[in-house]
């Protein structure tokens, strides 16, 4: 009785910030400027389809360059001497001390013409800009969610005891076989979670594309961020229609996780 | 010996092992033969498991030669070694099902798959987990993984199979139950085991020959029945069974001092009034009447233990320990006799009278040197120790001796030597007989409280109970 109890916080702070809002949101998305009934919304959400698709596209890119980039840094993390394992984290974590914006205005500077990227470039005698385009986009999305992508790797891969690694050596692996038949089958609820801390939020940022990206490049965050202010009605649609995407990412990953794991 | 005309199949010879500076393993040799169950037993922190994985290549020697059926092994990694190990903590895979564990290792081997079913279905007949395949392994009994392990390392078809402590997690009728299992296993396939324990039963139960192992040193290497029946030393008498472990004088061949009397015994060559360990079994104490006894004591407790009365009788100061089969009445005074057969004589641990300390005065206080308020100190192993209530001018040199009840491990502040490891504890019927060793000696105590061996502990010297002696004067300036 005493936890529930304590509990009545949590839940009062969820149906207000959390419940309400959604359930809000579902209300608006289905009613027209006048307020009555109407699927307008919707049939306007769809001009936005592409939007939708690039989206999905720039986060699933973003994630698989996160992940490649992290997986082998998380077991290269999980062989470090314990000093240096807390060194390397920490540096992994200190970009995320600072503001978002001002990592994206930091980007924007590095890449653009007159930049650092392009001065040292010159000298090889290139010479042009390297913002304004999807690739800046997906650069800028990778250096926000990696630490999101390689923390529950490495916090996954250093809970794998030793002493499976030292059976399978025992049993006659070598390097590459531990690695393949123990660590990697062990790390994968680790990249599991990883794939959505990084997708979920990728899929839905804004700013992003806007200040690294170039005309095409708009994401779905910055067009609900644009379109609210005049119309909540459309942007509660697409708010809807991003979230059951996401539900749905959500579910398979969870599928995807829970076979690995009776595998 | 039976043994003796099998062939050998790893040998250590001559192995030294340093970790952090201490010695952890010190000039262990050891042959291991064909079909053999050996087992190494030793307390926590001997060196047992680090010989173990000495052997399994995942742990390697400073120095010293691991030879396997002739070559040396040294720097050969666990995977390229015929060897396969049966861990502790079983670490089974816990993301497959008891198939792909056991066949993990055929797996690797890349035989025909239907070779490898073949051979993992029969190895679970012999640990008895037919029908077990599909199971995950995390759902199944401490016994059952334990099982799943043994199967694993055996279906390799390992040259030896070694095993540390696989037995510790279960409980006390499983384990009992698991001895047996493991022996007709070890039979019926032929195998050689290499079995860690700290627990003697198990270790005699099983094995067809025992190394007792303490401090990173192998005290005796023999069967089971010559462990029990003829320890080498107190420690191995201590460890391996129930044994009244009693300091005596050997007066000359065959005549031992014990408790104030002088008593016959079979063994030769101590040479005279030299001090020993006498061990005697409490089942060869035979308890008589007092007038036909060799020693008299009270019965001071009667423990009925099923086969037979566990007696304690106090026989002057110190207590013997009677294991038989009729019982005395509790308070009575009764008569102990022992063949000369059943007296066990051994050299001491650590053959010293006192703890002798040689040093010279770096310091000592000149403002006072009447008895209470003077001290002087001394450098013992890079500390500083102060004697109160003793004046010598700085620079003599000094021998003192200490006592062993003179040492003491438990006191305030950080002891007169900080972390001393106790090295063997042995019960003298009396005190606590407790060797204890520092960075360049070794110390020995009595104490009444059971210590626990492999431990670091802060050292106390209690030095109003110590003897000076000057050796040299200091020297006077000017001369």
């Amino acid at each position: 009785m005493k936890s529930k109890k304590l509990s009545i916080p949590y839940i009062a702070w969820m149906v207000v910030f959390t419940m309400i809002p959604i359930v809000m949101i579902g209300l608006t998305a289905f009613r027209d400027k006048a307020g009555g009934f109407s699927l307008e919304p919707f049939t306007k959400a769809w001009d936005y389809r592409f939007v939708f698709l690039k989206s999905l596209w720039i986060a699933l890119l973003s994630t698989v360059i996160c992940l490649i980039l992290a997986y082998p840094l998380a077991y290269l993390l999980t062989k470090m001497k314990k000093s240096t394992q807390k060194t390397v984290q920490l540096l992994i974590m200190v970009p995320m001390w600072m503001n978002f914006l001002l990592r994206i205005y930091a980007w924007k500077i590095l890449l653009q013409k007159n930049g650092p990227l392009d001065m040292a470039l010159s000298l090889l005698g290139i010479h042009g800009s390297y913002i304004g385009n999807t690739a800046a986009v997906v650069v800028g999305m990778v250096y926000e969610y990696l630490p999101f992508m390689v923390l529950p790797i490495f916090t996954v891969m250093s809970k794998i005891d030793g002493g499976l690694i030292e059976a399978a050596q025992d049993l006659g692996s070598n390097n590459l076989a531990v690695f393949k038949k123990v660590i990697f089958p062990l790390s994968i609820p680790g990249v599991i979670s990883g794939i959505t801390m990084v997708f979920v939020p990728s899929a839905s940022t804004f700013l992003v594309a806007e200040h690294l990206g170039g005309k095409d490049d708009v994401m779905i965050g910055d067009v609900i961020d644009k379109i609210f202010l005049n119309d909540q009605n459309t942007g509660s649609a697409i708010s809807l229609i991003l979230m059951v995407f996401i539900l749905i990412f959500l579910i398979l990953m969870n599928l995807f996780g829970d076979e690995e794991a009776l595998a | 010996m039976e043994q003796t005309n099998k062939k050998v199949l790893v040998s250590l010879k001559d192995i030294n092992l340093k970790y952090d500076g201490e010695v952890i393993l010190n000039n262990i040799n050891l042959d291991i033969r064909e079909r053999e169950f050996v087992t190494i037993l030793g307390p926590s922190g001997c060196g047992k498991t680090t010989t173990l994985r000495i052997i399994g290549g995942f742990v390697e020697p400073d120095s010293g030669d691991i030879i396997f059926d002739g070559k040396r092994i040294n720097g050969t990694p666990p995977n390229k070694r015929n060897v396969n190990t049966v861990f502790q903590k079983y670490s089974l895979f816990p993301h497959l099902n008891v198939y792909d564990n056991v066949a993990f290792g055929l797996k690797l081997k890349k035989l025909p798959k239907n070779v490898i079913k073949e051979k993992v279905l029969k190895m679970l007949a012999i640990v008895d987990l037919k029908g077990y395949e599909k199971r995950s392994v995390q759902k199944l009994s401490g016994g059952q993984q334990q099982r799943v392990a043994i199967a694993r390392a055996l279906v390799c078809d390992p040259d030896i199979i070694l095993l540390d402590e696989p037995l510790g997690a279960l409980d006390l009728k499983l384990r009992k139950c698991m001895q047996l299992e493991l022996k007709q296993i070890q039979r019926q396939t032929g195998k050689t085991f290499v079995y860690v324990t700290h627990d003697q039963e198990e270790a005699l139960t099983m094995s067809d020959r025992v190394v007792v192992m303490n401090n990173g040193v192998i005290e005796q290497t023999g069967t089971p029945e010559d462990i029990y029946n003829e320890p080498v030393n107190a420690f191995v008498a201590d460890f391996i069974g129930e044994a009244n472990i009693l300091n005596g004088t050997m007066i000359d061949d065959c005549r031992v001092r014990i408790l104030g009397k002088e008593l016959e015994c079979v063994d030769k060559g101590f040479g005279k009034n030299t001090p020993v360990d006498v061990v005697i079994r409490p089942e060869d104490v035979m308890i008589c009447d007092p007038s036909t006894g060799q020693l008299t004591g009270m019965v001071e407790s009667v423990t009925f233990k099923g086969v037979h009365y566990e007696m304690s009788v106090r026989v002057g100061k110190c207590e013997i320990l009677v294991h038989s089969t009729n019982s005395a009445t509790l308070g009575s005074t009764v008569g102990l006799r022992v063949i000369p057969f059943n007296i066990q004589i051994m050299n001491k641990l650590l053959p010293i009278e006192h703890n002798i300390i040689e040093t010279e005065v770096t310091y000592s206080d000149i403002s006072h040197t009447d008895e209470t308020d003077c001290y002087f100190e001394f450098e013992l192993e890079d500390e500083t120790i102060t004697v109160k209530g003793k004046y010598f001018p700085q620079g003599t040199k000094l021998r003192i001796y200490l006592p062993f009840d003179a040492l003491s491990i438990s006191g305030e502040g950080d002891g007169d030597l900080k972390d001393v490891y106790i090295e063997s504890v042995v019960y003298k019927g009396e005190r606590n007989e407790i060797i204890l060793e520092s960075d360049t000696r070794k110390w020995l105590m009595l104490s009444d409280i059971d210590e626990q061996v492999a431990t670091y502990v802060p050292l106390y010297f209690n030095f109003s109970k110590a003897g000076f002696e000057v050796i040299e004067e200091p020297q006077k300036e000017g001369d």
